[in-house]
């Protein structure tokens, strides 16, 4: 695989995985295919270690762990898709690895514009109101002017 | 001594009965369901997905009901659930310069640039009772302004470039991790972090306090402290190339105090670091002054003597799960070791000869 096909399959693993629970097999729900594939690893749900930095740039120390899903299948034509989701949803990781076969598919372009575009929007509409609010409370300092001038 | 004795069984099964029905509570008030908790208790939840030490709101809020409140029952009943899940392995090291900072402010730079954003604090209310919280209320909205979108820098980058303070040179060396290894002396800071992160935060409060009071005075500032939403990456193998595999909200501090300088460094600033999962700022802070406090010996300091500056004492005694497991054991039945505690002493009492000695009421 090209390398910029590495980087658009990254992007659109790593926007699934984020995806609120329950979203992507909703989404995939909607469009009405069901592809027929076997499994090369049923959902399971396990942990992750996730790792911080002493003083956010030195040594790394395990902070704790988070829950994943994950899976893998191959369709008939033989593509296999991966899926990874935070949490423990086994059909949304099902979903996600759909999605990820799709996506090298010749239906890409139509899993792109209705399942991960819509998502990536969901998710950034989110996160941008979520930022403006933080925005609305950063301090505006101002000097009190003196008496005495 | 453990005897094996039977008998309580009904008893037990009972009593079980009876906590379900107390949990539930009056069945005339509706009952709590785990999206309430998740949505509404959220600094709870987070605390029980720290010092849980696995970041997931729902089994959080889950384990919160089923606890009745209990939060320290709730982080067993996490620390259980983990031990049953495979590890899929570690992720990278989550890049908090990164962060979407919901909330980021430094008590010792006013204007510095990202600014000072406050976000959904306590800080600066009154903390008199809102007893409109008693009524239910229409639903309010935060204001909202133009964001820029910029990522936030760190302010010890800004003390970095006078050269003023210790740096925190990077560094991809693998940490030790005390849930696969136990926890041994001496532990390097690394090892440190991991159980001040998943510590109890009434227990690191009061070291950190201790610190503050005089017990090994480290004169601490707040340099930053920042609350927001970081992206998880992992290696996936099977892939050859790394994803994220989730987001989750952390809360970072870095503190900064005063270092006279020793024999091979000048005087600068010196650092703590707190890192806690989810909206967790009393934790953070207060592992940043422990995990400063315990670097005495690195950065060529006296050991004073004090509580906070000894490792074995902190890192031993700040797991609420360990030392809660050890503590409510005694309640359990100790009918032979007690036993043989009554032996002792009649007999200790016969040798001193206190049987014949009139006693003291009479």
């Amino acid at each position: 695989m090209q390398n910029t096909d590495n980087i658009d399959r990254q992007t659109w693993m790593s926007l699934m995985a984020k995806a609120p629970d329950g979203r992507m097999s909703t989404l995939l729900a909607a469009q009405k295919i069901a592809p027929k594939f076997d499994w090369l690893r049923p959902p399971e749900v396990g942990s992750v270690m996730v790792r911080g930095r002493a003083g956010a740039t030195g040594a790394p120390f395990n902070l704790g762990e988070m829950t994943i899903t994950r899976c893998s299948l191959k369709l008939e034509s033989g593509t296999v898709g991966h899926g990874y989701v935070q949490g423990r949803n086994k059909a949304d990781a099902q979903a996600a690895a759909l999605t990820d076969a799709l996506m090298q598919t010749d239906q890409a372009e139509a899993i792109r514009n209705q399942v991960l575009t819509p998502l990536g929007d969901e998710i950034k509409s989110t996160k941008d109101t979520r930022a403006r609010k933080a925005a609305a409370t950063k301090v505006e300092f101002f000097t009190m002017a003196r008496g005495e001038d | 001594m453990y005897v094996a004795v039977k008998g309580g069984e009904r008893a037990i099964e009972n009593a079980h009965a009876w906590l379900a029905e107390e949990r539930r509570g009056d069945v005339a008030i509706a009952e709590l369901s785990v999206e309430q908790i998740k949505s509404q208790l959220t600094i709870a939840v987070n605390r029980v997905m720290a010092e849980g030490s696995l970041y997931d709101p729902d089994l959080a809020a889950l384990a919160m009901k089923q606890s009745r409140g209990d939060l320290i029952e709730a982080i067993f009943l996490i620390r259980a659930y983990r031990t049953t899940l495979p590890r899929f392995g570690n992720t990278r090291p989550i890049e908090t310069s990164e962060m979407e900072c919901e909330r980021r402010i430094s008590a010792t730079y006013k204007d510095l640039p990202g600014g000072q954003v406050l976000g959904p604090t306590f800080d600066y209310t009154h903390r008199l009772l809102d007893f409109k919280l008693a009524a239910e209320g229409a639903p309010t909205s935060a204001p909202e302004r133009k964001a820029s979108g910029d990522l936030v820098p760190h302010v010890a980058e800004f003390l970095n470039q006078e050269g003023l303070i210790e740096e925190a040179p990077r560094d991809d060396t693998t940490p030790p991790d005390l849930t696969r290894e136990p926890l041994e002396l001496p532990a390097e800071r690394a090892l440190r972090l991991q159980a001040l992160a998943r510590a109890d935060e009434g227990f690191t409060l009061g070291m950190a306090y201790s610190t503050q009071r005089g017990y090994g005075r480290t004169h601490a500032f707040v340099g930053e402290l920042r609350i927001g939403q970081v992206a998880v990456e992992m290696d996936i193998p099977e892939l050859g190339f790394a994803i994220e595999v989730g987001e989750i909200t952390v809360t970072e501090c870095e503190t900064v105090n005063q270092f006279k300088g020793s024999k091979s460094e000048p005087p600068q600033f010196t650092r703590g670091y707190g890192l806690v999962f989810g909206q967790s700022e009393r934790k953070s802070i207060s592992m940043s002054l422990v995990d400063r406090a315990l670097r005495w010996e690195e950065l060529g300091e006296d050991n004073v003597g004090a509580p906070a500056q000894d490792a074995e004492f902190v890192l031993y005694h700040g797991d609420n799960i360990q030392a809660t497991g050890f503590l409510e054991h005694i309640k359990l039945p100790h009918y032979v070791d007690f036993q043989s505690e009554l032996e002792l002493v009649r007999k200790m009492r016969r040798e001193a000869g206190a049987d014949q000695m009139p006693e003291a009421a009479e």
